[in-house]
């Protein structure tokens, strides 16, 4: 009797279903069990991507249908590396695809970094979307400013979310703790800070017009960051172009009167602050909370993607109770043998397969890094499964011996206690969080901790 | 009766996709129905095409055409090339399947499904 190939998944965000989903498309005798550390799968696409973006999420559905076929099986509640280690993953499987994201943030590494008002955008985010570790973070939304450092699309929907009416977020899946946070918030002005210039932000143009329609909030530019940048846009290519030329116009045109109207009677106001590096946070008198920031006044050395900030040596202090810091997102390894570049944070492959490690794969945020949107981390994924796939084909990958794939994970997982969540458990967590949400107008009203899932799934 | 009965099918357009691996495919859609719409009613096999459902929020709906079939398809919005500016291999005549309309006018039309060579440089989130 033939064996099925047997591969193992570890992480269950876009890059984990994307490439169970090629696996499965590839070779019709292949079996794909997926193990994720939460109660609830899909990644970032639950606990990143921004709850006013709910389109971004119907990549769902597709998700969704991966996950119900026959050689499709899913084992939440498991934390590989912790419950089930890596080298017993390749011993029960043929394959083991590591995608278990970027779950580390970089940090800025400047003094005051600590203090009370100073959050990673990551928990920021993981708050206002229910992620269970970051439930008690409890931003402190009482004075007027709020800077995020980092320019990339991260910290314009953190910009989005401290600034958006709240008749918007109430029709959202954003949590209720975060929803009344916010409904009290103070914070009237948000400056997005960047080490270069305005050629050189992050962030992509549909984020950027996102700001400059926000209901009730008017840009706050300064005129003079954008000099020269006229000259320059056309030798840009054209996405980076067309972003530069939203800034620029926002910040320089003279707008009709209808929009100069709507400016002065928003309450609100954001803006990109560019050529600034955090030097330090500043306290208050007490020294127990954040009053404000210092930041150093950089020039510019070169032009295009490859300019380099340079100090200039003067430095500027902006008044501010709330600093986020938006500046990446980070890999971690999960097994002290992996060969890990801790600078890129990312596992050293080539198009997926981890270096100096047979049968073991990589694909999303951790073969990158932690760029790009959902569909880089598709096509990535895709790439990694077609190299998964002609290894077994070649022969490269032997998949002739029999092994015995999750009977006997589950066998140690039981042993240890470990009560893996299947996905039709996750269907039982997701029809109550409809239901929830339904009840209260909103799509989904997620649950906010790892205890209440499991009570549902078990229910 | 019959007689509408038999324009009905009269009246759906053909389109003529070429796919990754450069083989044509032709399908048929009926006015009205979105490019995307016919590869979902026609159970075209285009890896990740149409991630986010015609929401405009993903980009993997990316079609290629020529000049002069680009020009016939109408004005872009502001919106669409947002979101094409994200798409792998975009070209002068790059649109969004999902927001072209198809009208008797398109019969016989050429859309390429770009190939999917990953650019991480192309588009960034996350990082500053
Ligand atoms: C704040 C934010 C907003 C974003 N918004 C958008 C957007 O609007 N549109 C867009 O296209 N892209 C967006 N992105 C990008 C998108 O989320 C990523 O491209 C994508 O999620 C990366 O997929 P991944 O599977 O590599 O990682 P993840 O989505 O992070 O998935 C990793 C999974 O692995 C699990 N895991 C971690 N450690 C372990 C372990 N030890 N054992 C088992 N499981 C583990 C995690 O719980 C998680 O479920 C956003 C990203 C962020 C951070
Ligand atoms: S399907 Fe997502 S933009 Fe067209």
């Amino acid at each position: 009797q033939r064996c099925s190939p047997k591969v193992c998944i570890v992480g269950s965000g876009p890059a984990g279903f994307y490439t169970a989903q090629q696996l499965i498309k590839a070779r019709q005798d292949v079996e794909v069990d997926i193990y994720e550390r939460l109660p609830v799968p899909f990644g970032l696409v639950r606990f990143g991507v921004a709850p006013d973006h709910p389109e971004v999420k119907n990549v769902i559905n597709t998700f969704t249908q991966t996950a119900r076929q026959s050689r499709c099986s899913f084992y939440g509640n498991v934390d590989v590396g912790t419950d089930v280690s890596v080298e017993e993953l390749r011993q029960a499987y043929h394959a083991v695809v590591l995608s278990y994201g970027a779950e580390g943030n970089r940090t800025m590494g400047v003094p005051g970094e600590d203090l009370a008002g100073v959050h990673a955008a990551k928990d920021f985010v993981g708050w206002y979307n229910g992620l269970p570790s970051c439930r008690q973070l409890r931003p402190d939304l009482s004075s007027e400013t709020a800077v995020i450092l980092g320019q990339g699309n991260v910290a314009l929907d953190v910009a989005r979310v401290l600034l958006s009416p709240l008749d918007i977020l109430k029709m959202t899946d954003i949590t209720q703790p975060a929803l009344e946070a916010l409904a009290e918030s103070q914070v009237r002005r948000v400056l997005i800070v960047g080490r270069r210039g305005p050629v050189q932000v992050a962030c992509t143009v549909k984020e950027v017009r996102e700001m400059v329609n926000l209901p009730n909030a008017r840009p706050e530019m300064v005129g003079a960051d954008f000099e020269g940048v006229a000259e320059a846009l056309k030798d840009l290519p054209r996405p980076r172009k067309r972003l530069t030329e939203l800034m620029l116009k926002t910040a320089l045109e003279v707008p009709g009167e209808k929009e100069q109207q709507r400016r002065s009677e928003a309450s609100h106001a954001w803006g990109f602050r560019f050529f600034r590096s955090p030097v330090e946070i500043l306290a208050d008198p007490e020294r127990s909370r954040t009053a404000g920031i210092r930041l150093a006044v950089n020039r510019l050395e070169g032009s295009g993607e490859g300019a380099r900030a340079v100090l200039t040596g003067e430095v500027e202090d902006v008044t501010c109770g709330l600093v986020i810091s938006s500046i990446g997102y980070k890999s971690l390894p999960i097994d002290p043998s992996l060969p890990f570049d801790s600078r890129k944070a990312i596992v050293l492959n080539n198009m997926g397969r981890v270096q100096r490690a047979a049968g073991l794969y990589c694909s999303g945020w951790l073969k990158t890094g932690p760029t790009g949107v959902i569909a880089t981390t598709m096509n990535n994924s895709f790439d990694t499964a077609r190299s998964l796939v002609e290894d077994m084909d070649l022969g490269t990958l032997d998949v002739s011996v029999v092994k015995p794939g999750s009977q006997s994970v589950a066998a140690l997982l039981e042993k240890r206690g470990v009560k893996p969540v299947t996905f039709s458990d996750w269907e039982k967590i997701d029809r109550v969080e409809l239901s929830r949400g339904e009840a209260v107008g909103k799509p989904r009203e997620k649950l906010l901790t790892v205890e209440e899932m499991l009570q549902v799934a078990r229910s | 009766r019959g007689f509408t009965g038999g324009t009905r099918s009269d009246n759906k357009v053909t389109v003529n996709f070429i796919n990754r691996d450069g083989e044509k495919i032709t399908a048929k859609g009926s006015p009205g129905d979105s490019l995307l719409d016919i590869v979902i009613n026609e159970d075209l096999d285009f890896d990740g095409f149409g991630a986010c459902e015609g929401t405009l929020a993903c980009s993997t709906c990316h079609l290629i055409f020529t000049e002069e079939v680009y020009k016939s398809l109408g004005p872009v919005t502001d919106e669409e090339m947002d979101m094409l500016d994200l798409a792998y291999g975009l070209t002068d005549t790059s649109r969004l399947g999902c927001q072209i309309c198809l009208t008797k006018s398109l019969e016989g039309i050429v859309a390429k499904v770009p190939e999917s060579v990953a650019d991480i440089r192309q588009s960034q989130d996350g990082s500053s």
